[in-house]
């Protein structure tokens, strides 16, 4: 009994930076409606800067101030972030801005480890709270009932500030509907820059707050991303005390998680999270999403049609130039393009249902590393043949999307965005965790193709034909009359009913070929690379596959192919720098500041400006 | 857009990424491609490349290797198999690459493995520790460098063994390093002490740790002995909250990498005293082999090395060996000089198996203690690698690849 109650005072002591965390990614959201990727670098750099100053400041107050002052550090970053990186795109189509915010999190991790060095640095112990209390005899650390006491107060003072003051009813307003909130003669760029600020602000405390029961270290940014996702959306987005509940929930149950199935306490947090938005939709303090309603914003989109002939002569051009590659000679050009080729039908299946088909998935990498691990799995414990482990990976991914688009298909908009991401988390976990099956961590290896396969030239070519094939099958379904319907569905659910279009079934119809072709996808990544590893499953690849989509241009057919193949190619090059990272990620902003309708779009715009292109053309 | 203007981005594209990485043909060195997360694993790769840069500063100066210059290519993999194996053809193919060494990360060693034995490149696997690595997955290209997770979960287990401890619990990352420590830990254990009983296994995620839970899952359970498999940020915090709970009060405690520089220098004066650890004492070591290394590694980075400084300095050391050995920088010449290659280095002579290709390096066992505000190392012994590998006949079965 005295155990089960120190245990929850733990779960609530743990929860208090994940409370701060999550609250200020929670109201960033829920005011400029940016899902900031970038939110685990603030935590970072909090700790950082909170690090350091307690270097400087001693004593108790010197503990607390740097607490405070490392807060408003970060805020400072978050604004500066916000009006050099975020003002210019806000017009861009909704979510375009995670774009920018990878971008930053990729400057952040550069500019870190200049600034702190690469070693791991140990949290300082808070003054005067080094000790332990003892509660019904058993020992809890004073600075646990510190942090237990702090949260609440925060909770309160930010409640405060949002329903009793001025500030927070705009903040409020703006939640519900910016654009009325801009007609009504509110300054809604310092609006939203004072919400990063205070949002970022919260971020940094939270690192500062845990240094004494931890430290700052280079990998924090995105071992805290998943989690503070997790909060935000099982809380309701948006919402504080459903931030503030959430992080409760999760991290008590996260300490009797360890003590009585210690062995899966990586997939318990998804499932809790899977099973609350089966029951509460919008979460548990969260209210039905109003945005999209709206409509997109920016420009309404164009319609799309099939390439003329013009068109197709080129595609064949460039199929032909890419198949002249082995007469070069080049083992490593044929490698690089058959990555190329991979990553961009990954691309082209998660445009296929973001760009057409108005869903966006947070967690795509599941149906890629999915095909993948069917095809080994195939392969390592039935001796499958290659040929039926390939034919057989699209299936297998296809199912998967099946099942989990039929559990995410009742929510839209970002919730549904969430719902994807903690189902391929939930797939990554037991994959990491299940290794008497799929190796865990240590992955399957010797993963090889069939004998008539295994020249680099041979397989490249079937590559070409798989990879280049599915990407035109994607393009091809684009203009069947199921494309039609699905992008009815997107524009307008309503009419799309009207006119006799199950949208849901088409989207979820939509969802699965997307998942069988990143299956696809998977299978020719699996048999080139010869192993396969939960690294292909992770939060980070779902990342790569957004980034791309947005930065070739979702408005366009062909801006997933093109935005896989130029990051490929970039980061071919960058790699071999020192701090490649900074580049790319600088790299990345300018492009979608420069560019906010994505490279393709954005090309064929200024084309049309120099009427070298007619409107009417095909995109 | 239209596709004509995709296809001009494309080639435009295509033909900037094929230009740009020109390989230039250079007779006069001999070139090593080595893999690495340079940046994931900054604090753990700088020190190791070090350790490289100087090496190769000593054998060039030396007049190199079968008379030209030994040089090492460096490329970072972003931490990820599938871009490691991308670099791995490149290296070998248009770099002008010989054979291929790096990584930390177990799982990337094993990509860049399999790959190796399918296109047939020799590939010295450095710092990664997975037992697979040359045994149920090993192969005729692969080679390994490091005493491997079994042979230092083996020294603690003897160490452990000579003590009156009965009950044991673990605690080690969710993963296949903390998997494989544990079983082996176990294994020897068991065998030289059939009466012990482990009462709890604590598995937290990697670098992910709840150190305040963890402790109060292990403090229940109540053993006699703990045995630690955590290490960075996660062994930080568990100390912390091992430390403020009072769970090592009374209670032996063996950890595994716990006494490497990389591990407890970060912990400060808040280093666990009196754990029994695998590390590397350099402060201690006044031989001549291992003390000229350690002065030459301080005299050009002004900074003690790290145990990666060493491997780093023994992987240069190994190449260079095999080489002269080899006569040429052919595959399959360097690849039966690497087997039962015997190597000079700091911490001995050091033999690369026939059998698995695992080398006989050691490690260091000792007693950690407080001096200056620091964790070290005290009454250490250094261990050969040798005397704790499985028999033959059971590696025999472990590896198919030997068979």
């Amino acid at each position: 009994m005295s155990l089960l109650f120190a245990q929850l005072l733990t779960g609530l002591a743990d929860a208090a930076t994940l409370f701060l965390v999550a609250s200020g990614l929670s109201l960033i959201f829920g005011v400029t409606r940016i899902v900031n990727f970038s939110h685990g670098s603030f935590y970072m750099l909090g700790a950082f800067i909170g690090y350091s100053l307690m270097q400087v400041l001693p004593g108790m107050f010197g503990f607390w101030a740097s607490v405070l002052l490392a807060g408003v550090a970060v805020g400072l970053i978050g604004v500066i972030v916000e009006i050099c990186v975020l003002r210019p795109i806000y017009r861009a189509p909704e979510l375009f801005q995670l774009v920018a915010t990878f971008g930053v999190i990729l400057i952040i991790q550069d500019v870190a480890l200049f600034t702190w060095g690469a070693d791991d640095l140990l949290g300082p112990r808070a003054p005067g709270l080094t000790g332990i209390v003892r509660i019904m005899g058993e020992p809890v650390p004073k600075y646990d009932l510190a942090l237990i006491a702090i949260t609440p107060l925060v909770l309160f003072s930010l409640w405060y500030m949002i329903t009793k003051t001025r500030v927070g009813i705009l903040v409020r307003a703006a939640t519900q509907d910016r654009e009325m909130v801009g007609a009504l003669g509110v300054n809604q760029a310092w609006l939203f820059t004072g919400v990063f600020f205070l949002g970022a602000m919260l971020a940094g405390l939270g690192g500062a707050i845990q240094l004494p029961k931890g430290g700052a270290d280079l990998l924090m940014d995105f071992n805290i991303l998943a989690a503070i996702f997790v909060v935000v959306v099982i809380g309701g987005m948006g919402s504080l005390p459903g931030a503030y509940a959430a992080a409760v929930l999760i991290s008590v149950l996260n300490v009797y998680g360890v003590t009585y199935i210690p062995q899966s306490t990586l997939v318990l947090m998804f499932v809790v999270m899977a099973v609350v938005l089966m029951i509460k939709p919008f979460g548990l303090f969260g209210r039905e999403e109003v945005a999209g309603e709206h409509g997109q914003v920016g420009e309404p989109e164009r319609p799309i049609k099939p390439a003329g002939p013009r068109g197709r002569l080129m595609v064949a051009g460039l199929i032909f130039l890419l198949a002249l590659i082995p007469l070069s000679g080049s083992n490593f050009a044929q490698i690089l393009t058959t990555d190329i080729i991979t990553f961009a039908l990954f691309a082209a299946s998660l445009h296929f249902i973001l760009g057409l088909g108005g869903l966006v998935s947070f967690g795509h990498a599941a149906y890629f590393g999915g095909g993948a691990y069917v095809a080994a799995l195939l392969v390592t414990h039935l001796g499958a043949n290659m040929e039926i482990a390939f034919v057989l990976a699209p299936f297998g991914a296809a199912l998967g999307a099946v099942m989990i688009g039929w559990l995410c298909m009742r929510r839209t908009g970002v919730y549904f965005a969430m719902l994807t991401l903690a189902f391929a988390q939930l797939i990554w976990s037991l994959v990491y965790q299940w290794d008497e099956f799929t190796g865990g961590d240590d992955g399957l290896v010797d993963i090889w193709p069939a004998a008539w396969l295994n020249g680099t030239s041979v397989y490249y070519y079937f590559t070409m034909l798989f990879g280049i094939g599915g990407i035109l099958a994607l393009r091809h379904v684009a203009h069947s009359p199921f494309g039609y319907a699905l992008r009815a569905s997107r524009d307008s659910t309503r009419q799309a009913e009207a006119t006799g279009i199950h949208t849901k079934r088409v989207q979820w119809a939509a969802f699965s070929f997307a998942g069988a072709m990143a299956g696809l996808a998977g299978a020719l990544f699996v048999f080139s690379k010869g192993s396969v590893f939960p690294t292909e499953l992770e939060i980070a690849k779902s990342f790569d596959g957004l980034i791309v989509v947005f930065l070739g241009g979702v408005k366009t057919l062909s801006g997933g192919v093109v935005g896989a193949a130029s990051l490929e190619l970039v980061k071919d090059v960058l790699t071999r720098f020192e701090y490649w990272r900074l580049s790319l990620g600088v790299l990345i902003i300018v492009v979608v500041i420069l560019a906010p309708n994505g490279i393709v779009g954005t090309l064929h715009k200024l084309g049309e400006r120099l009427g070298m292109t007619g409107k009417t053309e095909d995109r | 857009m239209r596709p004509g203007k995709t296809i001009a981005v494309l080639a435009a594209a295509v033909a900037f990424g094929f230009m740009s990485v020109a390989a230039m043909a250079d007779s006069h060195t001999i070139k090593i491609g080595e893999i690495n997360h340079y940046k994931r694993m900054a604090a753990f790769a700088n020190p190791y490349r070090n350790g490289i840069e100087l090496a190769l500063e000593q054998v060039n100066k030396a007049g190199g290797v079968l008379g030209k210059q030994l040089e090492f290519i460096y490329r970072d993999d972003e931490g990820k198999p599938g871009v490691a194996v991308k670099i791995a053809e490149e290296l070998m193919t248009r770099g002008g690459a010989v054979m291929l060494t790096g990584t930390i990360f177990s799982h990337v060693g094993l990509a860049i493995s399999s790959f190796a034995a399918e296109k047939k490149y020799v590939y010295l696997a450095a710092e990664p520790l997975a037992d697979s690595l040359v045994w149920a997955k090993g192969n005729d290209y692969t080679f390994r460098l490091r005493a491997s997770t079994y042979m230092q979960a083996a020294m603690l287990a003897e160490a452990a063994a000579k003590t009156d401890a009965k009950t044991y619990a673990t605690i080690a990352p969710n993963y296949a390093y903390g998997k494989d420590a544990v079983a082996a830990f176990k294994k020897v254990l068991t065998k030289l002490k059939p009466d012990v009983k482990f009462v709890a296994e604590q598995w937290p995620a990697l670098f992910k740790i709840n150190a305040g839970a963890e402790v109060q899952a292990l403090e229940r359970a109540k053993p006699d002995a703990i045995y630690n498999v955590t290490f960075g940020g996660d062994l930080a915090k568990f100390v912390r909250e091992g430390t403020t709970r009072g769970l090592f009060e009374g209670r032996k405690v063996y950890g595994l990498l716990t006494g490497e520089p990389e591990y407890i220098d970060p912990l400060k004066d808040e280093a666990p005293v009196g754990w029994t650890v695998t590390g590397y004492p350099w402060y201690g070591l006044k031989d001549p082999a291992n003390k000229a290394f350690i002065d030459a590694y301080t005299a050009k980075f002004n900074t003690p090395p790290n145990l990666g400084s060493l491997v780093g300095y023994m992987v240069v050391q190994s190449i260079t060996a095999a080489l002269k050995k080899a006569g040429s920088t052919d595959t399959e010449a360097i690849r039966s000089a690497f087997r039962g290659l015997q190597v000079d280095t700091p911490m001995g002579k050091i033999l690369f198996r026939k059998l698995d290709h695992q080398s006989t390096a050691g490690a260091w066992v000792g007693t950690t203690a407080l001096k200056d505000g620091g964790g070290i190392m005290v009454d250490w012994s250094f261990k050969n690698g040798a005397d704790y590998l499985p028999s033959d006949e059971e590696v025999r079965k472990m590896r198919p690849a030997s068979n």
